[in-house]
């Protein structure tokens, strides 16, 4: 390692540089996540005054009261079922039209492909879909959410799994079939496995965005019932707002589930997100 | 081999009827609505066409719905950017190898996986006026003089939406710009700095344009979230105060909310409008550049 540079000094500076803005930057990220993690131990009064010192006693009893005050439970289980049923559903559709649309490139089937990709910039109007859902007996179902986050997350998945299912070469198919192969038996069990990455990416941030959603279930749920998570802390900050301690609680207890996933799917994420599209 | 027989067209079925029914009939079936004056108290084939007295209505009455358009539009902008052009940098930062780099890769993501719900109900925590984080951190450091009524001084609570938006949101943009500069081959880096080309001149001669798709992909998504922007500006702000903060999608549930369905889907059908526009254009410089 010899750099007899003259220049060594001002690089080494520019690091230093470097990492103080870095670590700076880095404590704005986390004071706010450490300000809701201490203050969710304290009593109402201290947690009013939101500063950052440690709990004078601990009260771990804070999540327990507001597990049930908060219906915590029944949000989760709804988050869960629009989360994995929705994200599980449209994420195989996507793969088996995504794979069509990338194999068959007919005239029409080009069409379908950016009749797909509008919605990645239409918004939803849930003002009618209100409407759709009345004549559709849908109104205040979990299938009727389920449906819309469905649909919602086809334009993504249809975008991020066609570009990736260039990459796997034609000839595969064409041994598979002279195999004896039939067209779903080569799509299931030759093609979907290889397309694990890219629908793991699909699958991890789909499931992460219906977890987040709020204006869907707003919308479309007008019943305590079927409310997700997010819906239940909205509702619990609104009753409960000078309770912060509580608030807090249920803020990191809502975010629990999402970390989970988050540190599964970490590294089909970062990378992942699109990585097809990004290669310029 | 045959293609008809090996790729079934039925693949595309269900997806396509859910994608209609769900998401494009709703559209298309809100421009029809826009034009009559349904509301909560319509009786059935009470319905009347009202021509375009809602979007006439819009844009004159005193209730400044007019701002509510003009608004998303600076979000759109504004909030773009101040997280792609610092995430930008911070992605070349960290990418040059600094010391660290993993670890503030997923500080920096972090936040991006939190629900805008949360984001907005511990902002307002942290930006109240009175005990908040952020005036006491100020304070205690000796810049009490930069002490604001975060959500309630008109010209600051647009400061305060975009800086949440960007503590949100930046980790998830730069991200993705730093799958975009492990594309590059560090070749070209080489040959510039054998011309002698500067930070500057590298950036602008080579990254810039081997990161085309990186940026193209961070404005896709950073122009259709601004342009649909609701949750963070409900709970943070709920459009206050008065109106000033006031977007396309907090009028239209405002409207919904007051029974005025007609005047919603017009608002929803100018936001498609302006969606489309830009989403045709997008398309087409990236369908041209065979990127998509």
């Amino acid at each position: 390692m010899k750099t007899p540079k003259a220049n060594r000094k001002p690089l080494t500076l520019q690091t230093v540089l470097k990492q103080l803005l870095c670590i700076f930057l880095s404590l704005i990220v986390l004071a706010p996540m450490y300000l809701v993690i201490v203050n969710s131990f304290k009593t109402k009064n201290e947690s009013a005054r939101m500063n950052l010192s440690l709990p004078k006693q601990w009260l771990f009893e804070n999540y327990a009261t507001v597990f049930k005050e908060a219906k915590l439970l029944s949000g989760f289980m709804n988050s869960m079922i629009y989360a994995l049923v929705a994200t599980t559903v449209g994420v195989l559709l996507c793969s088996m039209a995504a794979y069509v649309l990338s194999r068959k490139r007919t005239k029409l089937n080009n069409f379908i492909y950016y009749f797909f990709i509008c919605g990645l910039f239409f918004p939803v109007n849930y003002v009618t879909l209100v409407r759709v859902f009345q004549w559709m007996n849908l109104t205040n179902t979990r299938l009727g959410i389920v449906l819309v986050f469905t649909s919602g997350m086809i334009p993504f998945c249809v975008f991020t799994i066609y570009s990736f299912v260039e990459t796997i070469p034609k000839e595969l198919d064409e041994a598979a079939v002279i195999d004896g192969a039939r067209p779903a038996g080569l799509f299931f069990r030759v093609v979907l496995p290889l397309l694990k990455p890219t629908v793991m990416t699909c699958f991890i941030l789909q499931f992460m965005g219906v977890w987040n959603d709020f204006l869907t279930p707003l919308y479309l749920s007008s019943k305590t019932k079927l409310h997700p998570m997010t819906m239940s802390v909205y509702q619990f900050f609104g009753r409960e707002s000078s309770y912060w301690n509580l608030v807090f609680a249920d803020i990191v207890l809502t975010i629990i589930p999402v970390l989970v996933v988050y540190a599964i799917g970490q590294r089909y994420i970062i990378g992942g997100v699109t990585a097809g599209a990004v290669k310029g | 081999m045959n293609k008809k027989k090996v790729y079934p067209q039925w693949f595309l079925l269900l997806p396509l009827l859910l994608y209609i029914v769900f998401f494009l009939f709703p559209s298309l079936l809100g421009v029809f609505y826009s034009f009559t004056d349904w509301g909560r108290n319509t009786p059935k084939n009470g319905l009347h066409f009202v021509g375009l007295q809602n979007y006439v209505e819009i844009f004159t009455s005193n209730k400044n719905y007019a701002s509510g358009i003009l608004n998303t539009l600076k979000f759109t902008v504004v909030s773009n950017i101040v997280k792609i052009i610092p995430a930008l940098f911070l992605a070349i930062i960290l990418y040059e190898g600094l010391k660290g780099m993993g670890a503030y890769r997923t500080i920096f993501y972090m936040p991006s996986i939190i629900p805008f719900v949360i984001i907005g109900i511990l902002f307002t925590s942290v930006l109240n006026y009175k005990n908040g984080m952020l005036n006491t951190v100020l304070q205690a450091v000796g810049l009490g003089a930069l002490k604001q009524k975060w959500l309630s001084d008109l010209n600051v609570v647009w400061k305060s939406i975009y800086m949440v938006d960007a503590w949100r949101g930046l980790g998830y943009v730069m991200t993705i710009f730093m799958t975009g500069l492990s594309t590059i081959d560090k070749t070209y880096y080489e040959a510039a700095k054998v011309d002698g080309a500067n930070f500057w001149q590298r950036l602008w001669n080579v990254t810039l344009p081997m990161m085309r798709g990186a940026i193209m992909i961070n404005l896709v998504f950073g122009i259709t979230y601004g342009l649909k922007v609701f949750d963070i500006v409900y709970v943070l702000t709920n459009g206050g105060p008065g109106h000033a903060t006031e977007v396309m999608t907090t009028y239209s549930f405002q409207l919904y909310g007051a029974g005025q369905y007609g005047m919603a889907t017009a608002f929803n059908s100018i936001l498609l409008l302006i969606t489309a526009v830009i989403g045709i254009v997008i398309v087409r410089v990236m369908s041209r550049k065979g990127e998509m």
